[in-house]
């Protein structure tokens, strides 16, 4: 008796499994032609991968030709190749369109365009800087078309139609639709590491938390960019989802998409009543050794909440996990951090949070730090630095204290609560287009 | 040495800076919003739009050009950690 029947539906049935790779029908004369990976165990260093991932590319063949859709990591080129040669020879192929230039979708581009010199290289406007910059090369020495939202090719009674989609999750991403069969080559879109040979969503595992993390992680920083993606592509007809890592969305491909508004979409609940003024919200967080830096941060909460229409909150980030303060810090308008110095440097729950903030937009943001000290006082100018480096604005030179404050330093900290506060509602001024030379004129030596 | 005012049109401030500094270094001690990358003229972060008197900045270089035509750079935008003022200018994020 064989085991052989079984084996092929099973998930995980031994490593090195893709030794006979096939090519799998995903539509008529459409094919994956891509590489499972159920070893990786973390992507790019900061993804756990507890199934590892799939790298999935396809070919498509229209009448005067095939065009190939993504690659693979270099290390899996063996069974692209493989399953790419037992749908089309390479003298076929006419398009490679490349969705998204990060090496686990071009590794294998270079000896594809060796293999097929005359097929045409097809990428997004904004990806002729990273094509190059990957392929150390110059123009003179690689071709290619870029293509834009509405430009369209056509292989031969199969039109690809190409969105422009940039920063879902690099500068250069695109997605490309085949008309005719009404199927979305999404490149990272809608994707997830999940890896499992059954290839569709209805034959798959449960990949829900595989989904919902790769959102997190990968889209998230970019949710406006996603907002604007989906509305390229949600009125498209749709049979099919066909990302570039993780499950074939067949089954209700709808659903993925209207996930991805959803989790677009703001926070989970307004911060404030419907019926209020709009206000700003300024979130300060402290940690304190003595309660010097503690008292700094109330007497800063105390001086900001003067100000008409900004909504202020105190947290020690000695009381809380990071992952809700970064979700508080994604819908605020500001964000004050308070540490004293401890053999130079600021204390490390700090840097945790500062290291957590990536899966976030920080743009546009107003960042201040404040702390007492014993001899030195690094951590202020070091968390400003990083404040600045996160790409928040800091308007106010940090305020720093020697050990315990006086009346006179706490009345300090409320003015510069209180300061901090008005750089918040005047940046909402400025945008209205009040803000020009309100503040007046300074020298450049005053700012130290 | 000549001085010349810089304006950061996003949170209304002007800077009398000496001529010749590049904009990264005033908007940042400033606190404006041009936010910032690499800070050498090669991701096209810092790009910021020239509101007033673009030719008191200096000539954009060849490598600066071509950062701001990849970048989808409009009419009168620039680097800020590459263009040094040298006269009377406003701007703003781009």
């Amino acid at each position: 008796m064989t085991m052989a029947g079984t084996r092929a539906d099973t998930a995980h049935p031994g490593i090195g499994q893709d030794g006979a790779p096939a090519p799998v029908p995903i539509a008529d004369d459409v094919h994956w032609i891509g590489a499972l990976d159920p070893q990786l165990r973390r992507f790019d260093l900061i993804l756990r991968t507890a199934n590892g991932t799939t790298y999935n590319a396809y070919a498509v063949r229209g009448r005067d030709g095939v065009a190939v859709v993504d690659t693979v990591k270099a290390e899996f080129a063996e069974p692209f190749f493989a399953r790419l040669e037992q749908v089309a020879r390479y003298d076929e192929i006419r398009v490679i369109v490349l969705n998204h230039l990060e090496p686990d979708h071009s590794g294998a581009l270079p000896e594809l365009m060796r293999r097929a010199p005359q097929a045409r290289l097809i990428i997004s406007k904004r990806a002729p800087a990273m094509l190059k910059a990957l392929l150390k090369a110059d123009d003179e020495e690689i071709r290619y078309e870029t293509v834009d939202t509405g430009h369209e090719i056509d292989l031969g009674g199969r039109r690809l139609k190409f969105l422009h989609t940039p920063f879902l999750h690099w500068p250069d991403t695109q997605c490309t639709y085949l008309v005719e069969e009404q199927v979305l080559f999404s490149g990272d879109v809608f994707g997830c590491h999940h890896c499992d040979r059954r290839l569709f969503n209805d034959r798959v595992g449960d990949f829900r938390f595989a989904f919902e993390y790769y959102y997190a992680h990968i889209m998230r920083p970019f949710k406006a960019h996603v907002l604007d993606a989906l509305r390229l592509i949600e009125p498209l007809p749709l049979k099919l989802i066909a990302p570039t890592h993780g499950p074939i969305l067949r089954e209700r491909p709808r659903r993925y998409v209207a996930r991805y508004r959803e989790l677009s979409g703001g926070a989970a609940l307004e911060p404030m009543p419907v019926d209020s003024a709009p206000l700003r919200t300024l979130l300060i967080f402290y940690l304190s050794a003595y309660g010097s830096t503690a008292r700094m941060a109330e007497a800063i909460c105390a001086g900001a909440e003067t100000v008409h229409s900004v909504r202020v909150s105190l947290y020690d980030l000695d009381g809380g996990e990071s992952e809700p303060f970064v979700d508080l810090i994604e819908a605020a308008d500001a964000l004050a951090l308070g540490s004293p110095t401890v053999n130079g440097d600021a204390v490390k729950p700090v840097w945790d949070l500062l290291s957590s903030l990536a899966v976030v937009n920080l743009r546009g943001k107003v960042g201040a730090a404040f702390g007492s000290y014993g001899w030195s006082g690094e951590a202020v100018p070091m968390i400003e630095d990083r404040l600045r480096g996160l790409k928040l604005r800091v308007p106010l030179p940090g305020l720093r204290l020697k050990l315990i404050p006086t009346d006179a330093e706490l009345a300090d900290c409320r003015d510069f609560g209180r300061r901090l506060a008005r750089a918040l509602v005047g940046d909402a001024a400025s945008g209205s287009g009040n803000g020009q030379a309100a503040r007046g004129v300074i020298d450049f030596a005053e700012l130290g | 040495m000549a001085k010349a005012k810089l304006t950061f049109e996003d949170i209304g401030q002007t800077v009398n800076v000496p001529a010749g500094i590049r904009v990264i270094d005033v908007s940042e001690k400033v606190g404006a919003g041009i936010i910032y990358g690499c800070r050498e003229g090669d991701c096209g972060t810092c790009m910021m739009h020239v509101t007033d008197g673009w030719n008191n900045l200096t000539e954009p270089s060849v490598l600066e050009e071509k950062v701001l035509r990849e970048n989808m750079a409009g009419r009168h935008d620039r680097l800020a950690c590459q263009a040094q003022v040298i006269g009377d200018c406003s701007v703003k994020p781009a």
